[in-house]
């Protein structure tokens, strides 16, 4: 595959860029089957073919996507990264994801648009505060770097916050994570599945799963609307739809999907340059490199397929997003979209094997799973590879369940859910 | 947003309720006899469909009363309300029979 440079971008110019290759192949099933399936072309499942290729020597994958890359989740986030998760096992599961997307538009040899410009997440009472505080230190005693800041500093940070004392929820301060920021969310999947195709990796679109299909109880390949893939191993990769997928094979989640929304406004001038996050009056904000704001919120509290959300979180959304920032008040909004996220009872992911033999889940990610898109891949290609959960998500198991050893991110997830 | 018929005050806007997660889960009735595996099962595991849901739901801002209600996941039509303690059985009647009042049947049309 010709790789993308500055030499490229002059010859393809000269020919009015009618003539740059596809990005990746487009291909059917092959017959003889593969050596790993991966259920899901969003950015988690692309990164782990691409993985299993880089770093295991795995190439002979396919993965199989029901519409077209990128039409999931990954196509409907908020395109947020950052590591500040409370729990050294999460905070070093997603410091890995953020180191790798630090080196990814080089490796992968994309422009994924990885932007370091800052995370700040606001305190706005008692409660708060010394959550933030905590939060700090427990970072830096994990090596990730991240500050307190005071009301004042948050308003030098980003210059248009409101720290008004005269408003119902004013802010006290808040955590900074600088080498946090945003990225490309399509780029990102695209950016692996060209580096994965490059790898030999079959990319399968437009082909739905209807059935995994078992001998002796183990997984011998998928039932697809393209006719039957063998595979010597599965890895579900399916976002929302963990649960109908693993129904399947018969295998039990505990996660539920629900519906989580996000909207952008007109676009404009550049106005705020880093990311505001605030659990307590609940709104995230940035603004993209188009200059729209991008904004999110909570997911509806009851579970649902419908790829949409309820107008009453939006309104709730907004009001929070103008007791920060009141110069948003005539800001008109261009559109909305929802995306289903499967929620596990702890807010932290399942990276596992599963009691099937041969089938490997990841899922649960919630409502923050772009953030870790790399690093997911890294760590699910290692556990379908060796068999073996890799170090990093040794903690990230199904039996964490059984065994009571859950990880309690409700807070970090800055989500409520 | 959902028009959820309660029971006893009629329709109402869904903000006015809380949801109560799936309905039919019964807790352990002996709990020192269950090992962890069935622990796991009873505070963790839920059924997650894609189609028709059983599911509790409370009047917070209106009688506080719970109730269950059957919801379509994808379409969110709501297809039954019947009473707490009602059975599957219960819930194939038709809601007024189920409930015992005239409140017209609604659904959400959204």
């Amino acid at each position: 595959m010709a790789k993308y440079s500055i030499f490229s971008l002059v010859k393809n110019a000269a020919s009015h860029h009618q003539n740059w290759d596809r990005a990746w192949r487009d291909n059917r099933p092959k017959a003889d089957g593969y050596d790993v399936v991966i259920i899901g072309g969003g950015g988690h499942g692309l990164a782990t073919a691409y993985y299993l290729a880089k770093e295991h020597g795995i190439t002979n994958v396919a993965v199989i996507e029901r519409s077209w890359l990128g039409g999931g989740n990954t196509g409907r986030n908020t395109t947020i990264i950052r590591s500040n998760y409370l729990w050294d096992e999460s905070a070093a599961l997603y410091e890995k994801s953020l180191q790798l997307y630090e080196g990814l538009s080089q490796e992968l040899n994309y422009n994924i648009m990885f932007s370091q410009r800052g995370v700040l997440n606001l305190a706005h009472n008692l409660g708060d505060v010394r959550e933030g505080m905590r939060r700090v230190n427990a970072l830096r005693l994990n090596g990730i770097d991240s500050e307190w800041m005071t009301a004042e500093q948050v308003k030098e940070f980003c210059p248009i916050i409101n720290i008004s004392k005269d408003v119902r929820y004013p802010i006290m301060g808040g955590t900074l994570q600088r080498r946090a920021g945003t990225a490309r969310h399509d780029a990102v999947a695209w950016g692996f599945a060209r580096a994965a195709s490059a790898r030999g990796v079959d990319i399968i679109q437009n082909c739905e799963v209807t059935g995994i299909r078992r001998e002796n109880g183990k997984v011998v390949g998928v039932e697809t609307s393209m006719g039957f893939v063998k595979a010597g191993k599965v890895g579900i990769v399916a976002a929302g739809h963990s649960s109908v997928v693993a129904g399947m094979a018969d295998l039990r989640l505990p996660v539920e999907s629900h519906p989580l929304q996000a909207l952008v406004s007109e676009p404009v001038k550049p106005v705020i340059d880093c990311v505001v996050m605030s659990n307590t009056v609940h709104v995230y904000v940035s603004q993209s490199d188009k200059g729209e704001l991008v904004m999110g919120a909570g997911i509806d509290a009851y579970t649902g397929y419908g790829q949409r959300g309820s107008f009453h979180v939006i309104e709730h959304q907004m009001g929070a997003l103008l007791e920060l920032f009141p110069i948003f008040s005539r800001l008109r909004m261009l559109r909305q979209w929802g995306g289903i996220v499967d929620v596990c009872p702890d807010a932290s992911p399942i990276i596992s094997k599963t009691p099937v033999e041969n089938l490997f889940i990841n899922c649960g990610w919630g409502t923050g799973g772009f953030k870790a898109t790399p690093g997911s891949g890294f760590v699910f290609a290692h556990t379908i590879a060796r068999g073996e959960p890799h170090a990093l998500n040794a903690a990230f198991g199904l039996e964490r369940f059984t065994t009571g050893h859950l990880i309690d991110e409700h807070g970090a997830a800055a989500v409520a859910h | 947003m959902l028009l959820i018929n309660c029971p006893w005050c009629g329709p109402r806007d869904e903000t006015e309720f809380g949801y109560g997660g799936e309905a039919h889960r019964a807790r352990p009735t002996d709990p020192s006899s269950l090992g962890d595996a069935e622990w796991a099962e009873f505070l963790f595991m839920r059924t997650n469909p894609k189609g028709a849901h059983r599911e509790r739901w409370v009047h917070s801002h209106g009688c506080r009363r719970w109730f269950n209600v059957e919801r379509h996941t994808v379409t969110n039509q709501i297809l039954r309300v019947y009473p707490i303690g009602g059975t599957d059985a219960v819930a194939d009647q038709p809601v007024e029979e189920a409930v015992g009042t005239k409140e017209p049947r609604q659904g959400s049309g959204s």
